[in-house]
């Protein structure tokens, strides 16, 4: 057995406001009731219980704000509409309902989920060919319903085997939404993927993101969240055979009221696959939440496992909450490696103090912090257009608490 | 030539429970070229001093002036103090994680100059004060005093003296937690910028054995919040044989 548990700053799990005194983290037990492979999944709505906000997969989560998502009360009265630029070689379609491909992902894990999968008319599904590499990233944009009203979607994105392509999932627009996102990476195939969620204020996006690896195959799937009202974006990788190797890379934002979920789980059921997980959040403002959850699961097939997960959040102003939850479960001594770490730090008035006191201004200092902090991530994004556009809404986001 | 002048300045900390007043009047003016050591025994307030002169926001200046030719630096902004010509070598340096020393220097040395420093120029002029003081290449790309040793931070802060070239340099409790070692670096560094800069520099401490090194133009007793004895480096040597005591009630002594 070789895994580890990396600890910095504190302990496992825990989570750190900014109105404490300095890295205040209240530790939590960090041990679910059940395995996380046993969580209920389906694809019908019906048969999962309308959650309360108490159980595991919602404790964190304000029930209040997701707008009866949750319990079937949201009518779409609206349609999320998916704009699709890229390569020619790629295919799109507009399926409906029938089309045997979809769910082929991943089975919808909680009832927001399933409500999104019972409820959307029609799909989009977006395919790059196989031994084909694309030239440039395909541009899959998702436009809200518009304020004040509900859309479900669902889009598939395939790659098939041997191919190698990129694409960046905008989100942009008003509106409440759930839907379902699937990855099918096909045998020896590579995806690069960049979700970024740049609602407007008023958003609500509800989303189950479903990774599925092929034999040999390769995905580096990058979620950025900085819009929207209530974000909780859940990814979930799963290996359909030996020699997958998934990177899941996070990069999220909040200012004050905003909520931003992200809920991961690897599931290793496969022998010989490889996971790493960085996410990276930061806060500023009254009110602003972010919740970060990874779940690992090595079953006892998934011999030669090599993963990590990695959580950092950095709490720019008082009045902000970061909860932190990494979560590993071994099933099998024969791994390669398994460890975890999380950190939660506040931008304290001691650092900006020591900064000013080099000659260095104030809103220099903490864009300094900052930009220091996501740079680790933003040089993974190897797209260069959206680094460009992250960078610079990174600092419009800075400009912001300073104003 | 320029003077730095502390006129009646009384200071307290703001803590949870209230303010408590720990400066009480402190007088002193320094002019460049001098060196000044401030000795005096835990709590009596030295460090505070530095802080208040520095503008640290736990602690508040309820009367007095601190001029910097002429102008009130208590009117400014912790940078715009730096910005002037102060510096304040910490007694514990803080940890900044993810910002990595090379960046951090430039950015103060880009601040306090006014204008970016040339790279080529600036890239040799760090590599070279670092020689000096003993500290190791790597230490550029590593996170600003994360991890780093008592002795590596005080390094650090004397790295940052020689490239900012304040007009004035406050070392507060510079030489505590260095072995002999490390004095001997530390105190070289500080010789060489005060042989080559025409600065003032105030020279915090509680012991003795740094005035070896670093020989001051003038001592000062410091006690209960203000000056309370100003002597030659003579009153080094007797606080070194005598303690605080006489001065202070208290048998505690200044010699490690």
């Amino acid at each position: 057995m070789t895994a580890t548990g990396v600890e910095e700053d504190h302990s496992g799990a825990g989570s750190a406001s900014g109105t404490d005194d300095n890295v205040a983290t209240a530790v939590e037990a960090a041990v679910p009731a059940a395995s996380r492979g046993e969580r209920f999944t389906g694809f019908d709505v019906e048969a999962f219980e309308v959650p309360g906000g108490r159980e595991e997969n919602w404790r964190f989560t304000p029930m209040k704000r997701l707008r009866g998502l949750h319990d079937g009360s949201a009518v779409a009265d609206g349609k999320a509409v998916v704009d699709v630029d890229g390569p020619e070689e790629i295919t799109v379609e507009t399926v409906d309902r029938a089309d045997g491909r979809l769910g082929q992902a991943g089975v919808p894990s909680d009832r927001v989920a399933a409500q999104a999968f019972s409820s959307f008319t029609h799909a989009t599904v977006v395919t790059a060919p196989g031994d084909t590499k694309l030239g440039k990233p395909a541009t899959v944009r998702v436009t809200g319903p518009g304020e004040g009203r509900t859309a479900y979607g669902h889009v598939q994105i395939r790659v098939e085997p041997f191919g190698e392509a990129a694409v960046v999932l905008d989100h942009v627009g008003s509106g409440t939404v759930a839907d379902n996102v699937e990855f099918v990476v096909g045998d020896g195939a590579k995806l690069t993927v960049v979700s970024v969620q740049d609602w407007a204020d008023d958003a609500v996006h509800v989303s189950e993101q479903h990774l599925a690896l092929g034999r040999d195959a390769t995905l580096k799937h990058t979620v950025v969240t900085l819009g929207g009202d209530l974000v909780r974006v859940s990814p979930t990788a799963r290996f359909g055979d030996s020699g997958g190797d998934v990177e899941m890379l996070g990069l999220y934002f909040a200012d004050a009221g905003q909520h931003q979920e992200h809920r991961l789980f690897v599931d290793h059921a496969r022998p010989h696959c490889k996971s790493n997980v960085l996410y990276k959040g930061a806060l500023q403002g009254d009110g602003a939440h972010t919740v970060w959850i990874g779940d690992v699961l090595i079953r006892a097939a998934a011999e030669a496992t090599d993963t990590f997960e990695l959580n950092r959040n950095l709490v720019l102003t008082e009045g902000g909450r970061a909860d932190s939850v990494p979560n590993l479960e071994i099933e099998t001594g024969e791994i390669e490696g398994a460890g975890h770490a999380s950190a939660t730090g506040r931008f304290d008035d001691e650092q900006l103090f020591y900064l000013q006191s080099r000659g260095i201004a104030e809103d220099q200092a903490r864009r300094l912090v900052v930009r220091a902090f996501f740079h680790e991530i933003l040089m993974k994004i190897d797209v260069p257009e959206v680094r460009e556009r992250l960078e610079a809404s990174i600092e419009a986001e800075l400009e912001a608490v300073n104003a | 030539m320029a003077t730095l002048e502390i006129k009646d300045l009384h200071a307290s900390v703001v803590t949870d429970e209230g303010t408590k007043e720990i400066l009480a009047g402190v007088n002193l003016t320094i002019r460049s070229g001098e060196t000044h050591a401030i000795m005096g025994p835990n709590g009596s307030g030295k460090s505070t001093l530095s802080y208040a002169i520095a503008g640290h926001p736990r602690y508040r200046v309820t009367s007095g002036e601190v001029l910097l030719d002429g102008e009130n630096v208590l009117e400014m902004g912790v940078d715009e103090r730096a910005r002037a010509g102060l510096f304040l070598a910490m007694q514990y340096p803080v940890e900044v994680p993810g910002v990595s020393m090379s960046n951090f220097l430039r950015s103060a040395a880009t601040a306090v100059r006014g204008e970016a420093p040339k790279l080529r120029h600036w890239v040799k002029e760090v590599k070279d004060e670092m020689g000096k003081l003993d500290i190791a290449g790597e230490f550029a790309d590593r996170s600003v005093n994360e991890g780093f040793s008592g002795g590596e931070k005080k390094r650090h802060e004397i790295l940052q003296l020689s490239l900012l070239k304040p007009k004035f340099a406050i070392l507060d409790e510079t030489d505590s937690g260095l072995d002999v070692d490390a004095l001997h670096v530390v105190s070289k560094g500080v010789n060489e910028f005060r042989e080559n800069n025409d600065a003032g520099i105030m020279l915090i401490t509680h012991y003795s054995r740094i005035l070896k090194h670093v020989e001051p133009d003038y001592v000062h007793v410091f006690a209960e919040g203000r000056i309370v004895e100003s002597g030659g480096k003579e009153l080094a040597d007797d606080l070194e044989e005598n303690g605080y005591m006489k001065f202070t009630g208290q048998a505690e002594p200044a010699k490690a």
